[in-house]
């Protein structure tokens, strides 16, 4: 078993026998003290136990939409409600002739699942507070309807929950089979944590526009979450049901809900065992301290405060010792161009990208105004101008962060879909910004290896099965990584965390993780702002290194010393319009661009 | 059975409206939605059956004590759940801190309230049936609010001051606006209206903790309906999600109402993310 992650970053841990078994030890510490549990024959913990099982089972759904994707669900105690009367109800045959109690389970899911779609839908379009809102309001109208629906869900009275078959109808049976549910729980989470999935979910939450770019597809990847939470939650609610033995409405208060999301805050975002700590903390402290149980919402509400404000790296930050070992001090990036022969392996792309007449306002203003512009592959194109000229704006039409009011758009003959950021990756257009988009919580490594997610082809059943394709591919897409980072001469920090790197020392990530893609046209926004002589220097060579193996680079700087160096052809740009547009020298010589720009 | 619907439809609508603006009032100076703006609502009953039926206090001065303990609530807000989060705004802490203040306030509530619904007293004792105060009282509250903002907003300063850091929080710093002060004061008065929102529809609603919930939600509808730091947007959304509300209540029953209300929510957000009087949303890259 190569369960789990430890720590923020710990999701690293997926490769290699001796950091996996690292990682894995924690979950085997837990689950075998948790199967001894019964043995000092005290029945009251067993039931304790199961239902942090049953909780952990819910909770480690809705950690990959909470922690991982950074949705805030605050009322999943409605899919486990959900959850709990579809299995109740088709047991018993209140409406349909009685079913055995495993299958209206498994129906219960599939209820769950289909639910779980639905209240995540705003959270499509929308962030945060809305999406806290409709999981809110799910929650407040699920109880009323388990309360008004008496012909089957018994109104107030309620109605009694799926008995098990034997084993299982024991407390005894009952507990491991909730047991082993919540184990395999543990490893089909942690498999998507540690996939390209998992990355994508925190590439959405932390860095969204840099996801896109990458060709993650927020919809379809947040959708693919809130179905498989709502799964485990639904079952959850199932064998919640049968714990029971009997339900009403009041058994499902918001205080579940509450307890479910604040366990994977205090345990952590992105991590797997420190919810799952907080999961059996948040369970057993009021069983532990009794005088404390009317007060045990409080506490929980006041601990989510401290944790939002005083330490919100949660458990996991605590137990993250790997990143506070130091990082070398006076460290140089040292690029090594020589290894991008293993990198970019795709066929350079033939045409180029063209640009026609593109004209864009932002308000009254003309950001651009009417401009025509080709890119060749296989060279260095310099786009220069003073502020406001629209050089980050083009990038933008490209990239399809901003749609153009008029004028074509084309890349290698075919029409780019104007306004489809998600589009370009797709294309082999990959791209930096001005400031660094980056997941600080996340190793280099995974950084990086956000910009190959597009190479990865398992499905998400073959994910979270950890089939064999997966695993070739996830190697793969970590050794080419590894590669990525040792040519633009990172490989030294690969493992440390993104948000402790210097301000240069990101740029350059920015770039592998754009190289991760094996880009026909790579697209830098001002790469060189904030370096030192020595490192722009280097990045100028790199940059040289990258056209030279066939891919296309637009560059635009205001260095207009490496602009001069290294290009092959150079646009200058002003209020909109190109101003003069040919090679270095060419440019260097033109009168207008001299006196407007460069000044002398 | 039309005046009911009309009449509850409007108080209710009312009183979503109220929390609506209450969501706005603390939105504007600072870009935080809160989740104390239902529980101020909630706070505005209970306090209020608290000083006028359990300490005996005259209708007036337990309005004023009301007002003057949820005003205290709105600083506390600010102090605690706000102000320490501003400086990381992308990363929406605030709906957490909030959230937690927020289960906080309603956790004391039931402890020291209880968990029932208590009595609201009859504040003047006029009208019956459809025409009985409990009706009305929301809506001319709601009124004298919207007319008392568009008063501050239009015609003084302090209100003036408000819109300068609700527009542009670093020009206002720039002209030397007190842009702390300012938000203290807009959370007091954000505060101020979520009180008024619970006082005056305490007959209805009853002093009962978990209104706070549940006016979190229905008050956040007619913000998302309206755009987020509409005032007018959400007056109207709350009108008519309480007209809507109410309608279906009496022609399809409590639990449609419910259902009703929430596909509305959904779909609207769906279809226009940024509300039905919202603006566009910022620039991304």
């Amino acid at each position: 078993m190569a369960a789990g992650a430890t720590g923020v970053t710990g999701v690293t841990g997926w490769v290699g026998g001796t950091r996996s078994w690292h990682a894995a030890w924690p979950f085997l510490a837990i689950f075998a003290l948790a199967a001894l549990l019964p043995i000092s024959g005290n029945t009251y913990w067993t039931v304790i136990a199961t239902r942090a099982a049953i909780y952990w089972i819910l909770v480690s759904g809705l950690n990959l939409v909470v922690g991982f994707a950074g949705q805030l669900a605050i009322g999943y105690v409605a899919l486990l409600t959900l959850g709990a009367y579809i299995t109740s109800v088709l047991a018993a045959g209140n409406v349909l002739p009685a079913l055995p109690p495993f299958v209206a389970l498994a129906c219960a899911g599939v209820g769950g699942g289909v639910f779980g779609l639905i209240v995540g839908l705003p959270a499509l379009r929308l962030r945060t507070f809305y999406f806290a809102m409709a999981t809110l309001g799910f929650a407040t109208i699920v109880t009323q309807i388990a309360l008004a629906w008496q012909d089957v869900t018994g109104g107030g009275i309620g109605l009694t929950g799926p008995a098990l078959p034997a084993p299982f109808d024991s407390e005894m049976g009952l507990y491991y089979l909730c047991l082993a549910i919540a184990g395999v729980c543990t490893l089909l989470t942690s498999n998507v944590a540690r996939s390209r999935y998992g990355r994508g979910l925190i590439a959405v939450r932390d860095a969204e526009v840099a996801a896109e770019a990458s060709g993650i597809s927020k919809v379809r990847l947040l959708s693919l979450i809130f179905v498989f939470a709502g799964v485990l939650a639904a079952v959850a609610g199932g064998l919640f049901a049968s714990l029971q033995t009997y339900i009403t409405p009041d058994a499902f208060t918001f205080d579940l809900s509450v307890l479910f999301f604040i366990s994977i805050l205090i345990g952590g975002r992105g991590s797997i065992l420190g919810p799952l700590l907080g999961t059996l903390i948040l369970t057993v402290l009021p069983e532990i301290a009794a005088p404390l149980a009317a007060w045990s919402n409080f506490l929980y509400a006041l601990m989510l405060l401290v944790i939002v404000l005083v330490a919100p790296g949660g458990i996991a930050a605590l137990l993250d010792f790997r990143n506070r070992r130091p990082l070398p001090a006076n460290r140089a990036i040292v690029p090594n161009p020589t290894l991008l022969g293993q990198l970019l392996t795709a066929a350079p792309a033939r045409g180029g990208i063209v640009l026609e007449n593109i004209v864009l306002s932002f308000g009254g203003v003309r950001a651009i105004d009417g401009l025509s512009l080709s890119i060749a592959p296989g060279q260095v194109h310099g786009l220069i101008g003073p502020n406001g000229s629209g050089k980050t704006t083009t990038l933008n039409v490209i990239s399809g962060y901003c749609t153009p009011e008029a004028g074509s758009l084309a890349l290698d003959g075919a029409p780019l879909a104007p306004g489809k950021p998600l589009q370009r990756a797709p294309r082999g257009i990959a791209r930096t910004y001005q400031t660094p988009r980056i997941i600080g919580e996340a190793s280099v490594l995974q950084n990086v290896m956000i910009g190959g997610t597009l190479q990865g082809h398992a499905s998400f059943i073959e994910t979270l099965l950890r089939l064999p394709r997966h695993g070739r591919e996830e190697s793969a897409l970590h050794d080419s990584a590894r590669t990525a980072l040792q040519v633009v001469g990172l490989g030294s920090v690969a493992d440390a965390r993104a948000d402790r790197l210097q301000h240069s020392e990101l740029r350059f990530l920015e770039i592998a993780r754009a190289l991760m893609l094996r880009p026909a046209f790579l697209l830098l926004d001002e790469p060189a702002a904030g370096l030192a002589a020595e490192e722009i220097r280097r990045l100028g060579d790199l940059i040289r290194h990258i056209s030279r193996q066939g891919t296309g680079v637009l560059l635009v700087e205001h260095h207009a010393d490496l602009i001069f160096d290294i290009c092959d052809h150079v646009t200058v740009l002003n209020l909109g319009r190109v101003l003069a547009d040919g090679t270095p020298a060419q440019v260097r010589e033109h009168k207008e661009v001299v006196s407007a720009y460069l000044g002398g | 059975m039309f005046g009911s619907i009309i009449v509850s439809g409007l108080a209710m609508g009312a009183i979503y409206a109220l929390i609506g603006i209450t969501y706005n009032t603390m939105f504007a100076t600072s870009r935080v939605m809160s989740f104390t703006a239902g529980q101020l609502g909630m706070l505005g009953g209970v306090l209020g059956s608290l000083f006028i039926l359990k300490l005996g206090l005259p209708p007036w001065l337990g309005f004023i004590a009301t007002l003057a303990g949820c005003a205290v609530m709105g600083v506390v807000t600010e102090l605690v759940a706000v102000r320490p989060v501003l400086k990381s705004l992308d990363q929406h802490l605030y709906v957490l801190s909030t959230l937690a203040l927020a289960l906080m306030v309603q956790q004391v509530t039931a402890i020291g309230w209880g968990t029932e619904p208590q009595p609201f007293p009859r504040l003047f004792g006029l009208g019956s049936g459809i025409t009985d105060e409990k009706f009305w009282l929301p809506v001319i509250a709601c009124a004298l609010v919207v007319l008392g903002l568009e008063y501050l907003y239009r015609r003084t300063l302090v209100g003036m001051a408000f819109l300068a850091v609700a527009e542009d929080n670093f020009a206002a710093r720039a002209l030397g606006l007190p842009e702390r002060r300012l938000r203290v004061w807009s959370y007091v008065l954000a505060a101020v209206i979520g009180g008024i929102a619970g006082f005056a529809s305490g007959q209805l609603m009853l002093a009962f903790f978990a209104n706070g919930t549940l006016l979190n939600f229905y008050g956040f509808v007619p913000v998302a309906l309206g755009g987020l730091g509409n005032n007018r947007g959400a007056l109207v959304g709350g009108l008519a999600l309480g007209l809507f509300q109410q309608a279906a209540n009496f022609t399809v029953g409590g639990v449609f109402a419910s259902i009703a209300v929430f596909v509305l929510f959904i779909v609207v957000l769906l279809a226009v993310p940024q509300g039905l009087f919202g603006s566009s949303t910022a620039r991304r890259v």
